[in-house]
């Protein structure tokens, strides 16, 4: 009987209107959580996991070493390598990487894996393309973003570095 | 035997183990990287130390220390070995520390990286941080010829590769100059290694100081599928181990099998594998107007079957060649039989082995392991080093061990151990029967294949008959009479019978211009068929065979077939299909087995294994695998009286070039380049 009593009092003087109009009025005042997204972004942390990359060295060699670490590490397989000595010296280089980025599960173990610094996952996000095919990324596009991120990753890795 | 006391476990092993291998047998593990079983003992890597009680009374190296040498305790007691004791672990690890000072840390880029002992091990018995900050040692590395990579920083110098070298392989080519942190292992001469086993240093090594040049950083050890198989590159059939990643072959490994090659095998069953890539035929092919054009298999049943349905019988004929498996010949065997014709055989050498003479006269009797037993061995018409140089190791090892004499009919040849010369021809047998040396117990004749591959084969297998009677080579419980065969295939041929009908032409007459109208030829390409027959060519590489095809139907090499191989002791062993055939190539059997339908004669077997099933009913023993049929000696007492003339032509050895003896060799770049520094090697010794 009480129950009812104050159900219907609460339904009488509209009780729960008011309750959800002053918190709209109180978010009214409030800054806004939304961003003007893509002209506006939100900061990243420096570990975010984004697009891959493969790094050079400042003199402009390739930092990979085709140990295959990452493809042994990598859970959803989507790193292919192919090795091989490099032909001017002989060196031990990669003369295939490919990164199926369909499978990619983004988990980062590619980067902790890697002993040199060479892939690592970037904080570009915004690689989304109209076909599938072009998500299959080769060594050349992955160098090129390399070159194309390499302030922002380098920035990172150096702000991570006293952590690991 | 011997008590002795291993972590607290009681145990009895022979006095003259040593607490290595005693701990081995109580379960114990022992980290080792000097100690290898096969090689002597060298206790220079300290890895093995362990702590004991009635020895000395320090950490002791387990692999230099024998049972015998510990005393028992004041009451009697077995001496203690505490394999895991606080002292024994402080020691190993300490060692690894030591051992981590000059070893760089380039596991990544090394080759070895995955199955390194010294990985592994520093994992499981090391610290985890170094306490020496000093600059790491810098080794230039060495040449040591095409198929081993040095990298001279990562050697821990445990001297395993100069113990190889000079113990096994018989080529005391390696060695270590410079002490303590100075010593280094080098060719002293930067020569490449003249050894056919040289490929097994990469084994032994634990750490990636020497790795296989061929095929350096192409791959992972954790990348490949591994098939347990047996090589068919010579006569021996060692147990392989086929890597092979994604479609190709990468790499060949030696399976160990104390019976045949223990855990050795030769370079041209290890680096071969690159030949399976290259001049690989993946089609038919139909001659048109001179040129070998591309077909269908359609096509190319239809042309062989027009002009075989054209040929008398008797004007068909088919050679088989040395790769061949029994399941094949088995199915071409029938073919031709079918079709019939009496002219098939798989002798493309013109060797004179028959099976009508009996099954003891074309095995290596003994078997291999009987080698160990011989106290006397005459080699005749053949060089071992280059016909299996696995066998030859075991020979060696035989003579190392002393109480053996070694005689040598034939060529002669630098075979690794001493050896008395006695001639050159089939003459000096009979100065060996009339005069046989006395005193043996154990005396083995290995013949080459070469020596019944000549026109008086048959006279030479009665001459050596004879000489193996008088010499005490056949007698109760011992037959001493070994044929050592090149070819893989040619045990197997010769137990199933391949081998001319009444009337009908061996491979030396089938290949004459003339012979016949059309000629199966099952990778025989060590015989060159004259021209006028229509030739159909079953088989993997465009080589001479292929050259000289009107058809060529793309067969499987023997790591793309599974297949039954008679090794040259009778053992027939199976061997698996590892990859597959490149293309539209398939396995043999069955091209045979479309063929015979194309040809109206079908064999009667849809599968591989109904083949097998008819193979067994025909044949009971090839389905016996790793048992040796007993062959009766009495075959050769039979074969003694055979007669025949013999010449005083000099025995020659069927092997002029080890690295380049069948397609698949011929179409490898490292074999290639490995015939070519052994030309060099013989060219400069001439001058």
């Amino acid at each position: 009987m009480a129950l009812r009593l104050a159900q219907s009092a609460r339904s009488l003087f509209l009780t729960e209107f008011f309750a959800a109009f002053a918190l709209s009025i109180r978010y009214m005042f409030k800054p806004k959580v939304t961003i003007n997204y893509p002209n506006e972004k939100f900061p990243l942390s420096p570990r975010f996991r984004g697009e891959h990359a493969l790094r050079r060295y400042p003199n402009g060699e390739e930092r990979c070493i085709a140990c295959k670490l990452c493809e042994a590490i990598c859970p959803a397989q989507a790193i292919t390598i192919e090795a091989g000595p490099r032909r001017n010296d002989g060196t031990r280089r990669t003369t295939r990487y490919d990164i199926d980025m369909t499978k990619c599960i983004y988990c980062g173990f590619c980067q902790e894996a890697c002993p040199v610094d060479a892939i690592v996952e970037g904080p570009n996000f915004e690689f989304s393309t109209e076909t599938r095919e072009e998500l299959f990324y080769d060594k050349d596009r992955l160098l090129g973003n390399g070159a194309r991120w390499e302030r922002e990753l380098a920035r990172n890795i150096a702000m991570d570095a006293p952590y690991r | 035997m011997s008590k002795i006391n291993i972590d607290g476990k009681d145990i009895d092993v022979p006095a003259e183990y040593t607490l290595l291998q005693a701990c081995e047998a109580a379960g114990a593990e022992v980290p080792r990287f000097c100690f290898h079983e096969r090689l002597s003992i060298a206790g220079n890597c300290r890895m093995c130390l362990v702590e004991v009680k009635g020895g000395p009374p320090k950490p002791t190296a387990s692999c230099a220390m024998a049972v015998r040498d510990l005393r028992p305790g004041p009451n009697g007691e077995p001496p203690v070995v505490l394999t895991n004791s606080p002292m024994a672990r402080k020691a190993r690890q300490g060692v690894m520390e030591f051992l981590l000072i000059n070893h760089p840390l380039d596991c990544p880029i090394c080759d070895q990286g995955g199955e390194c002992d010294l990985q592994d091990q520093a994992m499981a018995y090391g610290a985890d941080s170094s306490r020496f900050a000093e600059n790491k040692r810098a080794v230039e590395d060495k040449y040591l010829g095409a198929l081993v990579r040095t990298s001279m920083n990562r050697c821990i110098q445990c001297t395993r590769c100069v113990r190889f070298a000079t113990e096994v392989a018989g080529v005391p080519e390696l060695g270590a100059i410079g002490r303590g942190e100075d010593m280094e292992i080098t060719s002293y001469l930067e020569r490449a290694l003249s050894s056919e086993l040289q490929g097994n240093v990469v084994d032994l090594c634990p750490v990636g100081a020497l790795t296989a040049k061929p095929i350096a950083f192409h791959a992972r050890p954790w990348e490949y599928v591994k098939t347990e198989t047996v090589d068919v590159m010579d006569g021996l059939g060692a147990a392989i181990r086929i890597d092979s990643r994604g479609r190709e072959v990468v790499r060949i490994l030696p399976r160990v099998n104390d019976a045949i090659n223990e855990e050795w095998i030769s370079d041209k069953t290890r680096h071969v594998a690159d030949g399976l890539k290259t001049q690989r035929l993946d089609r038919p092919y139909v001659r048109v107007d001179g040129k070998l054009k591309a077909a269908s298999w359609n096509e190319a049943f239809a042309a062989i079957a027009a002009k075989a349905k054209a040929a008398a019988p008797e004007k068909i004929g088919a050679i088989v060649g040395d790769l061949a498996a029994v399941e094949e010949m088995f199915a071409l065997q029938g073919l031709i039989a079918r079709l019939g014709s009496p002219n098939i055989d798989c002798r493309q050498d013109g060797s004179k082995l028959h099976p009508k003479f009996g099954r003891a006269s074309y095995l290596f009797n003994s078997t291999v392991a009987g080698i160990d037993d011989a106290d006397a061995i005459l080699v005749i018409g053949s060089n071992p080093r280059l016909e299996s140089p696995v066998l030859n190791a075991r020979i060696r090892r035989r003579w190392l061990k002393g109480g053996v004499r070694i005689g040598v009919i034939g060529e002669r040849a630098d075979l690794t151990y001493d050896a008395t010369y006695m001639g050159a021809g089939p003459e000096t047998l009979a100065e060996v029967a009339e005069k046989p040396a006395q005193g043996m117990t154990k005396p083995m004749f290995v013949v080459g294949a070469g020596a019944f591959a000549r026109p008086d084969g048959v006279g030479v297998l009665a001459s050596l008959a004879k000489a193996a009677a008088a010499a005490g080579v056949v007698k109760d419980g011992w037959n001493g009479f070994n044929v050592l065969h090149t070819a893989a295939s040619r045990v197997g041929g010769l137990d199933l019978g391949l081998v001319p009908g009444d009337g009908g032409l061996d491979a030396p007459a089938m290949a004459k211009s003339g012979a016949l109208d059309v000629l199966f030829n099952l990778g025989a390409d060590e015989i060159e068929v004259e021209p006028g027959a229509f030739v159909v060519y079953i088989g993997t590489h465009g080589d001479r065979g292929a050259h000289r095809a009107d058809v060529i139907l793309p067969g499987a090499a023997y790591t793309e077939k599974s297949g039954v191989y008679v090794n040259t002791e009778g053992r027939p062993q199976f061997a698996e299909r590892a990859v597959f055939p490149p293309g539209d190539a398939r396995e043999d059997w069955s091209i045979l087995r479309a063929l015979s339908e194309a040809l109206g004669a079908r064999l009667p077997f849809d599968s591989l294994t109904e083949l097998r099933a008819t193979l067994a009913a025909a044949h009971p023993h090839l389905a016996q695998f790793d048992q040796i049929a007993p062959a009766d000696p009495a075959a050769l007492t039979a074969a003694a009286a055979l007669g025949g003339a013999v010449d005083r032509t000099p025995f020659r050895s069927p092997v002029e070039d080890f690295y380049l003896t069948n397609p698949i060799a011929r179409a490898s770049r490292v074999m290639a380049e490995c015939s070519a520094l052994a030309r060099e090697r013989t060219r400069q010794a001439a001058e």
